[in-house]
């Protein structure tokens, strides 16, 4: 287990037994978990190596009930964060010491799907995948589709604007949600967008969407549905090392080729995947492309062939296009199964979240080569190539004194050459607890403080989710980042080594 | 690249206006000066920041200075055969940081996506002059609040927009522009229909009497759009649609007359809306001339889960963008305070207010 709140982060003063008292008065019985035991699945979320504990967990199952509560903690200032399926890869859902863990996974209702108007109103603790399930009797769909799908939830989706294969064309969460209703942390409800294409006053749906339930508790949302393409191709190039597979990203993107998906995966994770689901990749190949290409049949026939020789004059020594429906799905198949497929040859392993420009891909994907080699960490690759959103999973073993350590110190520092490289230390898993410090890499001192600013505005208390997603400015000295701000070092003429 | 960077210049005044109290309105090329509340004080000219800083047609990405004509944008994207998707109004004119802090977007809205959509990260000067970088030239970042996206629409009242990075697209291979006879909702049906079809719209306004439709893609794409839905093809269909983009068409002539927007949610009967109407986005943008009662007109608009702003021509002393629930109001008072505690960026342009 890591440590990983600072004191300043629970300096609160709460007193556990007055919150509970005040709980069950607000609280129907079933709904609140106070035990050890009972609230041990609670402690962690998909990033497993940080746990903690947190005071209570409440598991509301109305709205009247999370405004009660909020209200509550808000009288009381106790922290409160807020978690929906507990997928979270950045620790986003991990409970606070002194807090209540408020699950939202009793709202799994889809309210309503206006089949024509291609909406869907939902509770925040419906599945992402269970819009697109509910929508398809229409011929419709929900677009941004996480590989975690069957389990994330939309309000969790709308906290970290999730994304998928699919948004390199299709858009994040936050270009397909359009509205939600939110309770604030002095327990009222407010309802932020609306059905229409756009609202009176800021943009908040801009600010909620990704803020990491650091600016309200989300308890409806309306997503935007779209209609199945009428035809697709799914096509599979293998290429002979991996710096030409990454530059045929940016080849395919400069031709004026929008795919509707664009994914690379490296050896090893193409031999973990034909392992595990026997996709009939080429497992020679140094790396492979995955290209899904969509629209109307006309039109696509024409992006298919244009494509094919593109690929060919890339560099691509195996051009295979699926033939039927079947083979589609397979050549899928092997990359939506590959982190559970690199979970089958390594006891552990961390997956990384960083985004970079495009034509920097085959450069970072050696670097990234270079710092594995010096580390003795060995690290795979299957990643979002058409976004440039990179995803290193970095094997280990946890049982092994001292690899977790190094892994984390690995990661680190490829979040770093992110930044270096013109990109950022989270592309979609969010910066949650995980990320911290590497925000004071990315972002100077001004803008930290206003985004701290930006949080008070929504909750004045800092109550919500304290001690995550925006290192404070302590925490920052102490873990020493230097901004290198437009390639000017803050202070040049203090002297360093 | 060619410009020239004053932000050194334009934080300095920020940071002393709010020493001194001093209202500042921030002023591109003035093309939009219609839109809005009047904002009162010194005039901040960012016309002069200007300058392409980046432009990588294969990352899709442009960053642009805030001052920047939008002419320019366009020509150096036309250059590389891409162009911006949201298609912001020209007005016959317009800057980059414009287009942006309006957040207004072209007649493809409803199927290319808005300005807030596009934009990926921007620089901008806070309210005591600190000039600040939010977002990246990345297609996804979630590193902080989406401060970025925030900016779109906001009327410069949180910030000075320095700079702006914009995700941009291909323009497509050909347009086709069909004018059909069609009913206003029936249109508007049918165009959803179509647009299910996979057929490539990028376009639907109804004046009253015909449904417009434009359709932008491939050829092959267009040719099989065309013998389906039939219709009269138009010649020079781009100079029909940037007219309607920038209320150049005779709808919008008599300017003595205020201009009223509405904005809808998708496929809802407006036929309760009366005088003269010319639907835009297939029916979610409708335009609405001539004097009206105001409150009536939001009520009507708010009934249909919608807003109504006046656009033009209105009375700039009086509200203009539908007025805020009570707690969005909280929200925003504190988000002004939070980025301009001084109050000084464009006092009153949105709301009276703030
Ligand atoms: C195998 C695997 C694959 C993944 N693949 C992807 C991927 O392809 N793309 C991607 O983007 N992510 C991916 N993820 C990460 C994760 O699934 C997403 O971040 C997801 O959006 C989290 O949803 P959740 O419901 O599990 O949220 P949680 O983990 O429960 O919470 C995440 C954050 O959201 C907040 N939150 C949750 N619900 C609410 C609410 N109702 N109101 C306010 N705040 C709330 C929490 O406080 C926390 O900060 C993957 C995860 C796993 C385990």
């Amino acid at each position: 287990m890591v440590s990983v709140y600072r004191q300043e982060d629970h300096a609160f003063e709460v007193d556990r037994e007055t919150l509970i008292q005040g709980l069950r008065e607000v609280l129907a019985p079933d709904n609140l978990l106070v035990d050890d035991e009972a609230m041990r699945p609670f402690e962690c979320d998909g990033l497993s190596a940080y746990r903690q504990m947190p005071l209570v967990v409440a598991l509301p199952s109305s709205i009247d009930e999370v405004q009660a509560v909020l209200a509550l903690c808000s009288r009381l200032r106790v922290p409160v964060v807020a978690r929906g399926a507990g997928t979270s890869l950045s620790a986003g859902a991990l409970p606070h010491p002194q807090g209540v863990l408020l699950s939202l996974s009793r709202f799994n209702q889809i309210l309503s799907i206006d089949e024509r108007r291609r909406l869907a109103r939902v509770q925040p603790g419906v599945r992402n995948l269970a819009i697109s399930e509910a929508a398809a009797p229409y011929g419709l769909y929900y677009a941004p589709d996480p590989s975690s799908q069957i389990t994330c939830s939309i309000g969790g989706n709308v906290a970290e604007n999730a994304g998928g294969v699919h948004c390199l064309k299709y858009g994040l969460t936050v270009h397909n949600v359009l509205s939600v209703t939110m309770v604030t942390m002095e327990g009222e409800l407010v309802t932020l967008g609306s059905e229409a294409l756009d609202s009176p006053g800021f943009d908040l749906m801009a600010a909620i969407t990704g803020s990491e339930g650091m600016l309200g508790v989300i308890v409806d949302v309306t997503v935007k549905l779209l209609p199945h393409p009428p035809a697709k191709e799914v096509l599979l190039a293998g290429f002979a090392d991996v710096e030409t597979a990454g530059n045929a990203v940016a080849g395919i993107i400069a031709a004026g080729i929008i795919p509707g998906g664009l994914e690379m995966m490296d050896n090893p994770a193409i031999r973990a995947a034909e392992d595990f689901v026997h996709a009939g990749y080429p497992v020679d190949a140094a790396a492979i492309l995955i290209c899904e290409l969509d629209g109307n049949p006309a039109e696509l026939q024409d992006q298919l062939d244009k494509l094919r020789i593109l690929l060919d004059r890339l560099g691509s020594n195996d051009i295979r296009v699926a033939k039927t429906p079947e083979e589609q799905a397979s050549f899928w198949a092997g990359r939506k199964a590959a982190f559970p497929a690199v979970g089958r040859i390594s006891p552990d392993y961390y997956c990384i979240d960083g985004t970079i420009p495009r034509k920097r891909l085959a450069e970072v994907l050696r670097r990234m080569q270079e710092l594995s080699d010096q580390y003795g960490q060995r690290v795979v690759n299957v990643f979002h190539a058409g976004d440039g959103n990179l995803h290193p999973l970095v094997l280990y073993d946890g049982n092994v004194p001292g690899e977790f350590d190094r892994t984390e110190e690995l990661g680190g520092k490829i979040l770093e050459l992110c930044v270096e490289v013109g990109g950022t230390v989270t592309g979609e898993h969010g910066v949650g607890m995980e990320k911290i410090n590497q925000m004071c890499v990315q972002f100077p001192e001004a803008e930290i403080t206003q985004f701290h600013a930006l949080k008070a505005a929504f909750d004045p208390h800092g109550l919500l989710n304290p001690g995550k997603a925006i290192p404070t400015l302590s925490r920052c000295a102490e873990f020493g980042g230097m901004h290198v701000h437009d390639g000017q070092l803050p202070h040049p003429d203090i002297p360093r080594f | 690249m060619s410009g020239q960077d004053i932000s050194h210049d334009l934080a300095a005044r920020v940071a002393e206006a709010s020493q001194s109290g001093t209202a500042l309105t921030i002023h591109g090329s003035g093309s939009k000066t219609f839109y809005g509340r009047a904002s009162r004080g010194e005039t901040l000219a960012v016309d002069g920041h200007t300058g392409i800083v980046n432009y990588e047609p294969t990352e899709l990405v442009l960053t642009a200075r805030a001052g920047t004509p939008l002419a320019e944008l366009d020509e150096a994207l036309a250059a590389e055969g891409q162009q911006m998707p949201f298609d912001p109004p020209r007005f016959g004119g317009g800057t980059l940081g414009g287009a942006i802090a309006t957040g207004l977007s072209g007649p493809g809205r409803p199927w290319l996506g808005a300005a807030r959509d596009q934009v990926l990260g921007l620089r901008l000067i806070n309210g005591r002059g600190e000039h600040m970088r939010f977002g990246g030239e990345v297609m996804k970042n979630v590193a902080g609040y989406d401060v970025s996206r925030l900016m779109a629409g906001a009327l410069g009242t949180l910030g000075v927009l320095t700079e702006v990075s914009l995700k941009v697209l291909p323009r497509p291979e050909a347009e086709l522009g069909l004018r059909l006879n069609l009913p206003v909702m029936e249109g508007f049906s049918q165009v959803e229909d179509w647009f299910r079809q996979g057929f490539p719209v990028t376009g639907a306004a109804h004046d009253g009497s015909h449904l417009h439709l434009r359709l932008s893609g491939s050829q092959s794409a267009l040719q099989a759009a065309g013998q389906t839905i039939g219709g009269e093809h138009v010649a020079e269909v781009a100079n029909w649609w940037s007219a309607l983009r920038d209320q150049a068409l005779p709808f919008f002539e008599d300017a003595d007359t205020p201009l009223w927007r509405v904005s809808l949610p998708p496929l809802t009967d407006s036929s309760g809306f009366d005088g003269p109407v010319l639907h835009d986005w297939n029916g979610q943008q409708l335009w609405l001339r001539g004097a009206r009662d105001a409150a009536a007109l939001r009520e009507q608009a708010a009934s249909l889960g919608g807003h109504a702003v006046c656009f033009r021509g209105g009375d700039q002393e009086d509200a203009v963008f539908h007025p805020l629930a009570a707690p969005l109001q909280t929200f925003h008072r504190r988000l002004k305070q939070a980025f301009d505690p001084a109050g000084i960026l464009n006092p009153g342009r949105m709301y009276a207010d703030f």
